[in-house]
């Protein structure tokens, strides 16, 4: 049975780990004619320590910020022997390998239009390090580099927006999606597989570790984020959007209470104010709402 | 047949009849020619590479390592900066033991901003992981990318290989060159069949973490392969030589008139051919001086140029990089070569010359040979400009 899993138990990540999860579903929906280049990060520590291996899939890890350089030479060669036809390839990586330190290479890989699925596991931090800021780390949390003290309410940033930022790039299909809801990931990740071109797909995954929440929690705290209006999960097509999930949105509080990382700003009703004016232009600018019947 | 051609055509010349699957190329003077020429012949369908145009250097070498990775013969080239904003990616494409073959167009490194030729920069990535071979002229540039293959994809070796040549002095450089018809190359460099690669008929994890427990012998098992590259080296420079009638020896080092030398210069790269003018003009004065020139930097042939050396009297050791607070690297690496032997040169001096382009002139090269006698200089510049040296902030 486990020969047949592409993605294997045994690897050593965390309980509750919302990557973990994600990454299996990403892999089990792309099949096995995949290649995997793979940025540094949680999920090649924890599936890839020597003697042991999670993948069951050709795959490849080099550095921190390389894999859609990596991905795109691999593409290449593929090509030049007439390998490519029927092979999927996917560049994967977390948010700061994402959003930071490998933004340079996605680009110039979008950039060349290369025939590669790009995924972002986004858990909002650099959580493999021990909790420190990146990019994608949302507005007022408490994490290592973001600490919050008499002077600080933690991260005084906004999360970069990055499906935009490839949507710029004029690639065919960029999607956001959530652990939470899992068929929406298998449709996103059959639809970007079935599109030549560069594709990217950032998905939402809990940490239990650097967002303190219970290790059983982390499907119920991902679907917080979509419900409240905080993570929307859209999808563009050729540059124009093409849809989103709807929302009966609840307010953010429901969100952030069952976090740590979040926990300082609880009775703090101007900080709390601007994250929710954070969801409420998501639900604006996306029209999230869902229409009453 | 002999062609009149400039440094970086007929390496791309030569690069065209390896075949490679995947080219990456980002510009930096001054290899930009070799990857210019490159994009032509693929423009015009004389070469089926795929040719991928990156956003940096660091990708530059991503898209080979992930080429190699698949299962192809790769090529792209640096200098420089390039070189070192690769740095990352040299070290790993070397541990995950993937051959592919590079150029680096040596160059002077920022600050001041420099385009000129010395050789800080490969020198600078000596403990990558790559084999380093340094040309001396265009023929050899030329040739050295072949016999790289050759070596690289050896499936005893699996190491990338840097074939380094000054910048401009040879890159930018026009001379007369045997350029080798298509099927001798084939006969010396077979198409690459990987040994390993990334195939979803057969997945294979790349890549790995090593922990305490495993990490030093993965470290280890490179540090023995170059034991094996010293071995293979004058093997595979036979084979060449049967195939192309040029003989570069051991290809560790070459030995000009060192035999009965009393004096002799160890150096690296272009400046040994003006070494090599001055040599003839002492020798036609009756002087006993030579030149040991080191062909392969890494695999370090102790042994070969200790056998070269003992005998000799006086050596001047001739860098073209400095490791700033230390001895020059091969002028340290030179003097270790004696450490606890019985046999040694009487005086080991060393010399830098060349940094940032400066020309080294047969005057320089007379003055190091006037300058070793029997008070041993350390880290002597060779045509410094002291008045530079006086200007003072308050």
């Amino acid at each position: 049975m486990n020969d047949r899993l592409l993605f294997k138990p045994g690897h050593t990540a965390c309980a509750g780990c919302g990557q973990a999860i994600a990454a299996r579903i990403v892999i089990e929906t792309a099949g096995p004619n995949t290649i995997i280049a793979n940025n540094t990060g949680c999920l090649e520590v924890f599936t890839t320590r020597y003697p042991e291996s999670a993948w069951n899939v050709p795959w490849i890890h080099s550095l921190f910020e390389n894999a859609p350089a990596v991905a795109s030479g691999i593409e290449a060669a593929l090509i030049y022997m007439g390998k490519k036809e029927g092979v999927n390839i996917i560049a994967q990586a977390g948010d700061g390998g994402t959003a930071d330190i490998g933004l340079q290479a996605l680009s110039g890989m979008w950039e060349r239009g290369q025939d590669i699925l790009s995924i972002c596991y986004d858990n909002e931090a650099y959580e493999n390090t021990g909790i420190q800021r990146s990019g994608a780390t949302p507005y007022g949390t408490n994490t290592t580099t973001t600490p919050v003290g008499a002077k600080s309410t933690g991260n005084l940033r906004s999360k970069k927006n990055i499906p935009e930022i490839a949507v710029a790039h004029g690639i065919p299909y960029v999607a956001t999606a959530s652990v939470a809801f899992i068929q929406d990931l298998q449709r996103k990740v059959k639809k970007a597989i079935s599109i030549k071109g560069s594709k990217y797909i950032q998905i939402h995954v809990p940490c239990p570790l650097g967002w303190r929440h219970q290790a059983n929690e982390t499907l119920l705290v991902a679907k917080l984020a979509v419900e409240t209006g905080l993570y929307p999960l859209i999808e563009y097509e050729n540059g124009n959007f093409l849809s989103c999930r709807k929302i009966t949105p609840k307010p953010v509080e429901e969100y952030l209470k069952i976090q740590g990382r979040f926990k300082h700003l609880l009775n703090n009703p101007q900080e709390l104010k601007k994250i929710q004016d954070i969801a409420d232009n998501n639900i604006k600018k996306y029209a999230l709402k869902m229409e009453s019947q | 047949m002999k062609e009149f051609l400039e440094g970086s055509r007929a390496v791309a010349e030569i690069i065209k009849l390896c075949k490679p699957g995947v080219i990456s190329a980002y510009p930096i003077t001054p290899q930009t020619h070799i990857v210019e020429e490159l994009a032509q012949m693929v423009a015009n369908g004389e070469l089926s590479s795929q040719f991928i145009n990156v956003e940096s250097e660091h990708s530059a070498a991503s898209v080979v390592l992930g080429a190699s990775a698949t299962g192809v013969r790769t090529f792209t080239a640096t200098s420089s900066q390039g070189l070192f904003y690769m740095g990352e990616v040299i070290f790993n494409i070397a541990g995950v033991r993937l051959p592919l073959v590079m150029t680096c167009a040596n160059r002077a490194i920022s600050a001041p901003i420099n385009i000129w030729n010395d050789q800080q920069d490969s020198i600078s990535l000596r403990d990558a992981g790559w084999i380093q071979l340094y040309a001396e002229n265009v023929q050899e540039s030329a040739d050295f990318h072949l016999i790289g293959y050759r070596v690289s994809e050896d499936k005893s070796i699996m190491l990338p290989v840097m074939i380094c040549m000054d910048g401009f002095i040879l890159t930018h450089g026009i001379e007369s060159v045997d350029m080798p018809k298509q099927a001798q190359v084939d006969k010396f460099l077979p198409a690459y069949k990987a040994l390993y690669k990334l195939d979803p008929s057969e997945p294979l994890t790349m890549g790995i973490l090593a922990d305490p427990d495993y990490y030093m012998e993965a470290r280890y098992a490179i540090h023995a392969t170059f034991k094996d590259v010293l071995e293979l080296l004058p093997k595979v420079s036979q084979e060449f030589s049967d195939i192309f009638g040029r003989d570069y020896k051991d290809l560790l080092v070459e030995e000009y008139f060192t035999k009965d030398a009393e004096k002799v210069i160890v150096a690296m790269g272009s400046v040994c051919g003006t070494i090599k003018e001055v040599v003839d003009e002492l020798r036609a004065k009756g002087k006993k001086v030579g030149l040991l020139r080191i062909i392969s930097y890494r695999p370090f042939p102790y042994a070969r140029i200790y056998e070269a050396l003992k005998n000799v009297s006086k050596v001047a050791i001739l860098d073209k990089s400095v490791s700033l607070g230390a001895y020059a690297p091969l002028a340290s690496e030179i003097k270790s070569v004696f450490s606890n032997k019985k046999k040694l040169p009487k005086v080991i001096s060393s010399f830098v010359a060349g940094l940032g382009g400066r020309d080294i002139t047969l005057e320089s090269i007379r003055e190091i040979f006037r300058k070793l006698n029997a008070k041993e200089l350390v880290q002597e510049f060779i045509d410094l400009k002291p008045e530079l040296l006086k200007e003072q902030y308050e």
